[in-house]
Order: structure tokens, then sequence, then C-alpha cells
């Protein structure tokens, strides 16, 4: 069953040392500032397939002893300071990937097996940094060399969304690789712009853009909780409040400025 | 009259160029040259009868037609259905390797950038890569990158993707698969090969006789400057603005 919590009961259920999968669109940043709050660390996060400021700050803030990621930008906004400061520092373990080598890694969770073939990547110097991939000969079909990833089966994913219902049900529209988390993860928590009383499960139309509860093991209401980053039909990014975050976090001291702000507003909106 | 604006433009009107003959064309996220340069072939074929483009801007809401989530993408180009992609990469090499992920001694890099996103590969599986970096360096345009994010040939597997050409402030070249190497094939307006020779830190072929890369004609100039623009501000309001502002 679905449990409806409190943000601070399903960040207090994030567990240091388990793998957190955040996605890139429909990013859970109030879940984020709950996190930070609630002393959050030893995290290992695993970007679906990249991140912007949500892994920054949880980098920034100390939570994180481990990054499987393609990529982490602020986008218009620049480098993402934080990351780039732990990477030169050799503050966790990097894991440097490509995009759909971590969707490849989730689907093969999501079927069970361990390992998914994924085509191209030969040459790259990622094979070098990743031994956890193998290059095979294939064993079916014409021969040739094919490279394979291990199954990404994440302990907690946590995105956000328009609208759950009262069974936990989950609006995500066409974003379907927030239901290919879901399925990957052992545990998957939402915070939402609202819960509505309709059912979303009552019509093909309304369905078809649902992730079912049977994926979905907590959800709590966040207004405007992917804020400053944008939430499809909802609201666009606040890209002046990123780019604020972008100058400030350039120094440690500016971040922890940043950091503080940035809690005490989640919470008067929360 | 603006030189950046004519800049511009001229690396627009190349691009559609370069593009001729695609039927659909990924734009990674914040991109608006090269969004501009295949929203300017769609507006020419368009006009000439001749078949429609697709462009999908990742990241966009309005210009995606994907319904299956960030897989779709990828999956399209395993398909061979997107013919035509772009790259740019902090080190570019004479062999076409692209590095999007540092300088320096991975993974303590001296300089740290985002990261290789669907570089290592969707450089094997889009047939019409174009290279584009702006900035026209010898610290941009290195005889070998530091770090492989994605390799533009390999003989050793089947692939019908890599790199087409490289385009930048300065100059175009052309990218052979064969040889594994560039040529040059023109030095946009303002700048000489000698220049060309000097701003890039890796070896090239250079034919004897290099022509000026074409600035766009009038009637595409009225194109760009109408309808591209406003089609481009859809996605890239500041851009278009910052682009009707020059005028």
């Amino acid at each position: 069953m679905t449990e409806i919590v409190s943000l601070e009961a399903l960040a207090a259920d994030v567990q240091p040392g388990q793998s957190l999968a955040i996605p890139v669109t429909g990013v859970s940043m109030a879940g984020t500032a709950a996190l930070i709050e609630a002393g959050a660390r030893d995290l290992k996060l695993i970007c679906v397939p990249i991140s912007s400021m949500q892994a920054d700050l949880l980098i920034g803030a100390g939570a994180v002893s481990a990054i499987e990621t393609s990529a982490v930008s602020l986008g218009e906004a620049g480098g993402a300071p934080r990351f780039n400061a732990a990477v030169r520092a050799g503050s966790f373990a990097l894991r440097d990937s490509t995009c759909p080598a971590i969707l490849a890694g989730l689907l093969a969770a999501q079927k069970g097996v361990p390992f998914m073939p994924i085509a191209g990547i030969v040459g790259s110097d990622l094979l070098r940094v990743r031994p956890d991939w193998k290059v095979i000969d294939s064993p079916v079909g014409e021969p040739g060399k094919v490279v394979v990833v291990p199954a990404i089966a994440p302990d907690v994913a946590l995105f956000h969304a328009p609208e759950a219902d009262r069974a936990g049900n989950i609006r995500i529209g066409r974003h379907r690789e927030l239901a290919a988390m879901a399925y990957a993860a052992k545990r998957t928590f939402v915070t939402v712009e609202r819960i509505v009383d309709r059912n979303l499960m009552a019509t093909e139309d309304s369905a078809a853009g649902v992730l079912p509860s049977l994926y979905v093991d907590k959800v709590a209401v966040a207004p405007r909780g992917a804020w400053p980053l944008p939430l499809w039909d909802e609201y666009p990014g606040d890209d002046v409040e990123v780019a604020r975050y972008a100058a400030m976090a350039r120094s440690e001291e500016g971040f922890r400025a940043y950091l503080s702000g940035f809690l005490s507003q989640r919470k008067q909106v929360a | 009259m603006s030189g950046e604006r004519e800049r511009r433009e001229l690396l627009i009107n190349v691009i559609a160029g370069l593009l001729d003959g695609i039927r659909h064309v990924a734009v990674g996220a914040s991109s608006p040259i090269p969004a501009a340069g295949a929203m300017l072939l769609r507006a020419r074929n368009e006009r000439a009868g001749k078949p429609p483009v697709r462009i999908s801007i990742l990241g966009s809401q309005e210009h995606n037609f994907f319904t299956n989530g960030a897989v779709e993408v990828f999956d399209c180009a395993a398909q061979g259905r997107v013919d035509a992609f772009f790259l740019g990469g902090g080190q570019i090499d004479g062999a076409g390797n692209i590095n999007l992920v540092g300088t320096g001694t991975y993974p303590a890099t001296d300089v740290r950038w985002p990261g290789s996103f669907g570089s290592a590969y969707l450089y094997h599986l889009v047939p019409r890569v174009i290279l584009f970096r702006e900035e026209h360096s010898p610290r941009v345009f290195v005889p070998k990158v530091d770090f492989v994010s994605a390799a533009a040939t390999t003989p050793e597997v089947r692939r019908r993707g890599g790199p087409h050409a490289l385009l930048t402030n300065m100059a175009l070249f052309d990218f052979d698969r064969i040889s594994g190497g560039f040529a040059l094939r023109s030095v946009h307006p303002g700048y000489s090969p000698a220049d060309i020779r000097a701003n890039t830190g890796f070896d090239y072929v250079e034919p004897a006789s290099i022509p000026a890369t074409p600035a766009p004609d009038a009637e595409t100039l009225a194109l760009l400057r109408g309808r591209i623009m406003e089609e481009l501000g859809e996605t890239y309001p500041a851009f278009a603005r910052a682009m009707q502002q020059a005028a």
C-alpha cells in the first residue's frame, strides 16, 4: 500500500549508505531540502541520466559519498560548482556514464536480468574507468562486439509530479523515465503538487499517463516542490534563482549561505 | 550593422547546408544556433516542395514529439531514425575524438566539465554528427584529447555513425572517416588559412586553394530574420531577442 506521509517522514526514511535515483525532469527539490534537513549522508546518487542543481546541493551539503551520472550541469547557468569542486577534491566515488547506459542499467533491473547489452560506447574511455562495463562477443546473431552494463537497482527512487490520487497512483504524463526509475528501484518516494479525489486510473486516457501505486511506496504533498526547477504543465524554471545559486555556490561559504536561505524558503512554501 | 549577428547568421546558414537531405535531426538542449540551422533547412524544404524535416529539441516540451521518455531518442537513433545530431567538446582532437569530461588525469581532473551525456552512444549511431564548437583555439583543438568521451572511428566494430563536419567561429572542416582526420573546407570571412593553422592544435589536410565560407544570400537572410527568429523564440527567447536587438 502506498502511504501518504509528511515530507519529513518521507525524507527520514532514506538511510545512510542507500543508493538514491534522481531524475532530470520532475525533480523533487522539496524532497532534497527535507533530506538535507534530516541530515542525510553517505548517499549513493544515481542520476537518471543527468542532474543539475539537485545533485549539486546534495553534494555541497556533504550528503553524497558516490555518484553515477552522465553529466552534472546547471544548464544555461553554467557548470555545477559543488560537483566540480568535489571531483577535484576526490571527495566521492565517481562513476562517469553515458545517458543510455544508465537507462539500460535500469531496464535490466526492471526485467530482473543481471545486465543489458547496449549499442555504441566502444572506443570511449568510459570503458576504461568503468571496469563494471564489459565488451563481449555477441552470443547471438551476427558476430561482433557489444557492450554490456550491469543492472541498476536503486534502493530508493525520488521524484516530483503534479498529482497523486488517494490510492497513490501518480500522474507522470509522458515522462516514462520516471516509471523506469520506479520499476527498477526497491522503493519509490514521490512528492506531488496536490492529491486529487478523482481516480487517475478511471479512463484509458488518464491511466496511460500514470505510474500505478503498485510501484509507489510513499507520497508527500509539496506545493511548488520542484522550485526553482520547472515542472511540466505547472510552472517554468526560475532561471534567475538558479543563476543566483550558480554565482553563490562558487565558494564553500557562498554555498552555505545559499543553502540556509534555500532551506528556510522551502519551509515557508510547505 | 552588427558583426555578432552576421557571425551567427553565417553559422546558421552553414548548418542548414550541412543538414541538407536529412529527414530527422535531434538538437541538444541549449543549442540555439544548431536549432536555427535545422529550422532554416525545414523552411527551405517547405518552400522548395522537398520532403519535410522533423526537428527534436531535447529538453523542450514544444519541439519534442516523443512519448516514451528519456530513452526514446536513444532508441530512435539505434533504429536509424535520427539522421543528424550535434556534438561539441571541451576538447576535440585531430582524430575527431571528443572530450566532455575534463582536462588532466581522471578522475581528479584539473578542470571538470559536466560529463559525456549521450555522446559515447550517439556518435556510433547517428550518420551525420556535426561537431559544433564556436571557440576556435589551440586549447579546444588539441592533438589528443585528455579523455575520450566518444570516439570518432572504431574499426573494430560496425557503426553507421560518426563525425561529418566540424564548424567553428573561424572555419568549416570535413571529416574523412577512412583516413580518420579533418580537411579544411572553407574559411569564414575575416580569417585566412594561416589564422586557422595558428589556432588549431591538431594537424589537418589543407587543399591548395581554400574558398571563403559563403555568407547567406538575401532570401536566406529574410527568412532567418523573419520566420526563423520567430520559431526560435519559442524555445530560445533570450537568443532570439539578442539577435533582433543586434539588428
